[in-house]
C-alpha cells in the first residue's frame, strides 16, 4: 500500500532529512514510526501526503508513484489518505459534525449521505452523542476522536497519525490505540509517528526506526 | 488506486434512490454550488458594516463613469436632432435674375441628396430683414435692394452628417451663379468633437475606475483569505480541490459585485432624481427638449452583471496570489 523506495529528501544544501528510506507498508498493516525529533517522521508523513516531494527514489501509494504526480492530481490521493494530527486541526468555527464531514464536502458527496456517514464515523469513535457541539467544547482527548473521525469518514484505504496521543493520559491513549487497531483489522494501512515507547511496546507491532534521516529499523517489507 | 475500498460502492437501497451516478455527481456539485452561494452570502451579511462599506466604494466607483455615459448618451441625442436641422444656404450673385435662381433651385432639387430647396428672393428677404434688424431708416438711404437671391437647401435624410452636409456644400458652392455658400457647421462639428473627446475619457476613466473595483474586492477577498486559512488548511488536507478551496471566495466577490451595482443604481436614480428639475429648467431656457435619460431595464441588469464580473474577477485575483501559497505542509510539526 505504502513503498519507499531509496527515498532521500533533502532541504537546500546543507540539511538532509531521510536517507535513502527503504520500506513497505502491506495493506492491513499497522507500524509504528519512531525516533527523535528531527529524526525525518514528520518528513516521512509528508512524503506519503505529496506535501513535500522526493530529492531522490520513489514513493508509491496505493501503486501510484507520487514523484511524478501533476500538482492538480494531489487532492485526489490525499482523498485516499486519512491524516490524525497531535494539534487534531479542528476548525472551531463550526460543529463536530460539520468538522467531520469536510472530507465528503470536498468530494462532493450528496447531502443525505453525509448525514448517515458522519455519523457512522462519529459512532465509531464514541461522540455521536456530541455531532452538534462545537469542538472547543470537548476534552482534548474528545477532539482527538473527532480528528480520528474525519481522517476515516471517507473510508481511506490509508491512514497517517502525527503524534497522535502525545497530549493524552495513558488510558486516552490507550483507547486511541484500540481505535487504529480496529481499522488495520478492516484493511486499513495504518503508520503512526510517534515517540512514546510504552505505547509501542504495548502493542507489540512492526516498529519503523528513524535516525538522522536513515532507517535504522524495520525496513524491507513488500517484495523482501 | 485499485484497492481503493470506498469509490463509488456505496450500495444501491432501493429503487427510489438509484439515480443514475453521473445525473447524482451533477446534483451534488450544483447543491454544492448553492451551498456555498448562499454561505458567502450569509458572511457578508455578518459583517453588514464592513460590507456596506465595500459596496459603496464599489458603488461610487461604478456609477461615475455611468453617469457620464449617460450624459453623453443625452447630448448625442441633441447633437443628432440639430444635425438634422443644419441648411445649406447659398447666396447667388447679384446679377443673377429670378428666372436664373429658379431654374437653379430647380436643378439643385434634382440632386437625390438634397431634400428641399427654398428660394427667398431679394425682395423678400430685404422686407425680412428690415422687419427683424430694426434698421429700417437706414435701409432707406441705400440706392437699391443690396442682398442677393438666397437659396436654403435642406440636406436629404442620407446627407444629414457632418461629412455629408460638407460635401452638399462643396456641390452647391461650384454651380454657376452661387457666390457664397455658408453652413453653421462649425460649432456642430465642435460639439461632435467635444463629445467624441469625452467619450474617450469618460472610456478610460471608467477602465481605470473599473481596475480600481478590481483591486478593492481583491484586497477584501485577500483579507477573508488570511481570516479562514485554517479552514483552507484543512480543505486541501483532506484533498479539497484548487478549484473547491476558490469556490467560496469567488462567490464573495461576485456578491461584493451584486452589492456595489445595486448601490451604483440608486446612485444615479438619486442624482437623477436631484437634477432632473434643474436640467429641464436649463434647458427650457435654451428652447431645447434636452432631458438626462436614466438607465433602462436592460442598463441596470448590464450594470450589476458588469458590477458582479467585476467582483469575481478582483476575487480571482486575489485568489491566484494568495490562495496556492497556503499549503498544508506547515501545519505538521518538524
Amino acid at each position: 500500500m505504502i513503498e519507499f523506495r531509496q527515498v532521500t529528501k533533502r532541504y537546500g544544501s546543507d540539511h538532509t532529512a531521510l536517507r535513502q528510506v527503504n520500506f513497505g507498508l502491506e495493506r492491513g498493516e499497522l507500524a509504528f514510526l519512531t525516533g527523535h525529533s528531527g529524526a525525518g517522521k514528520s518528513t516521512l508523513l509528508k512524503l506519503i501526503m505529496v506535501m513535500e516531494r522526493p530529492s531522490a527514489g520513489e514513493v508509491v501509494v496505493g501503486g501510484q508513484v507520487l514523484n511524478r504526480l501533476p500538482r492538480r492530481q494531489v487532492p485526489y490521493i490525499r482523498r485516499h489518505i486519512g491524516v490524525v494530527f497531535q494539534n487534531h486541526q479542528l476548525l472551531f468555527d463550526r460543529s463536530v459534525f460539520d468538522n467531520v464531514a469536510m472530507p465528503l464536502e470536498v468530494m462532493g458527496v450528496p447531502a443525505r449521505d453525509i448525514g448517515r456517514r458522519v455519523r457512522a464515523a462519529l459512532d465509531k469513535v464514541g461522540l455521536l452523542s456530541k455531532e452538534k457541539m462545537n469542538p472547543l467544547q470537548l476534552s482534548g482527548g474528545e477532539q482527538q476522536r473527532v480528528g480520528i473521525a474525519r481522517a476515516v469518514v471517507n473510508k481511506p484505504p490509508v491512514l497517517l497519525a502525527d503524534e497522535p496521543t502525545g497530549n493524552l493520559d495513558p488510558q486516552l491513549s490507550s483507547d486511541i490505540m484500540g481505535l487504529f487497531a480496529e481499522f488495520s483489522q478492516v484493511g486499513v494501512t495504518v503508520l503512526i509517528a510517534t515517540h512514546d515507547i510504552a505505547l509501542i511496546n504495548q502493542l507489540d507491532r512492526r516498529t519503523l526506526t528513524l535516525d538522522e534521516g536513515r532507517l535504522v529499523s524495520g525496513g524491507g517489507g513488500l517484495h523482501g | 488506486m485499485a484497492e481503493t475500498p470506498n469509490r463509488g460502492k456505496e450500495p444501491s437501497r432501493g429503487a427510489k434512490t438509484a439515480r443514475s451516478p453521473l445525473k447524482q455527481q451533477a446534483n451534488s456539485y450544483i447543491d454544492h454550488h448553492r451551498k456555498v452561494a448562499r454561505d458567502s452570502a450569509r458572511r457578508l451579511w455578518q459583517a453588514p458594516v464592513a460590507s456596506l462599506m465595500t459596496w459603496t466604494v464599489m458603488g461610487v466607483a461604478l456609477a461615475l463613469p455611468v453617469a457620464l455615459m449617460l450624459l453623453l448618451a443625452s447630448l448625442e441625442g441633441v447633437s443628432a436632432g440639430w444635425e438634422s436641422s443644419a441648411r445649406v444656404t447659398a447666396y447667388l450673385a447679384e446679377d443673377v435674375t429670378l428666372e436664373q435662381a429658379e431654374t437653379l433651385k430647380q436643378t439643385i432639387g434634382d440632386d437625390s441628396r438634397v431634400a428641399e430647396v427654398e428660394l427667398i428672393d431679394r425682395e423678400t428677404a430685404l422686407d425680412e430683414f428690415r422687419a427683424s434688424s430694426g434698421l429700417e431708416d437706414a435701409l432707406d438711404y441705400l440706392d437699391g435692394n443690396p442682398l442677393p437671391h438666397t437659396l436654403l437647401v435642406t440636406p436629404g435624410d442620407g446627407s444629414r452628417t457632418a461629412s455629408g452636409v460638407q460635401t452638399l456644400l462643396a456641390v452647391v458652392e461650384g454651380m454657376d451663379g452661387v457666390e457664397r455658400v455658408q453652413v453653421d457647421l462649425g460649432w456642430l462639428q465642435r460639439l461632435n468633437a467635444m463629445t467624441e473627446l469625452l467619450g474617450r475619457a469618460v472610456w478610460a476613466l471608467a477602465l481605470l475606475l473599473a481596475a480600481a473595483v478590481v483591486l478593492v474586492i481583491g484586497n477584501t477577498v485577500r483579507l477573508s483569505i488570511e481570516n479562514r486559512r485554517d479552514e483552507i488548511l484543512v480543505a486541501k488536507l483532506v484533498g479539497g480541490t484548487d478549484a473547491f478551496v476558490r469556490r467560496p471566495f469567488l462567490y464573495t466577490g461576485a456578491w461584493f459585485g451584486l452589492g456595489g451595482g445595486v448601490v451604483a443604481w440608486f446612485l444615479l436614480q438619486g442624482s437623477l432624481w436631484w437634477l432632473s428639475g434643474p436640467v429641464e429648467r436649463l434647458a427650457g431656457l435654451y428652447r431645447s427638449d434636452f432631458s438626462l435619460s436614466g438607465l433602462t431595464l436592460d442598463g441596470m441588469i448590464a450594470l450589476i452583471i458588469a458590477a458582479m464580473l467585476l467582483g469575481w474577477l478582483g476575487a480571482w485575483v486575489a485568489v491566484k496570489r494568495h490562495l496556492d501559497d497556503i499549503e498544508p505542509g506547515e501545519i505538521a510539526g518538524g
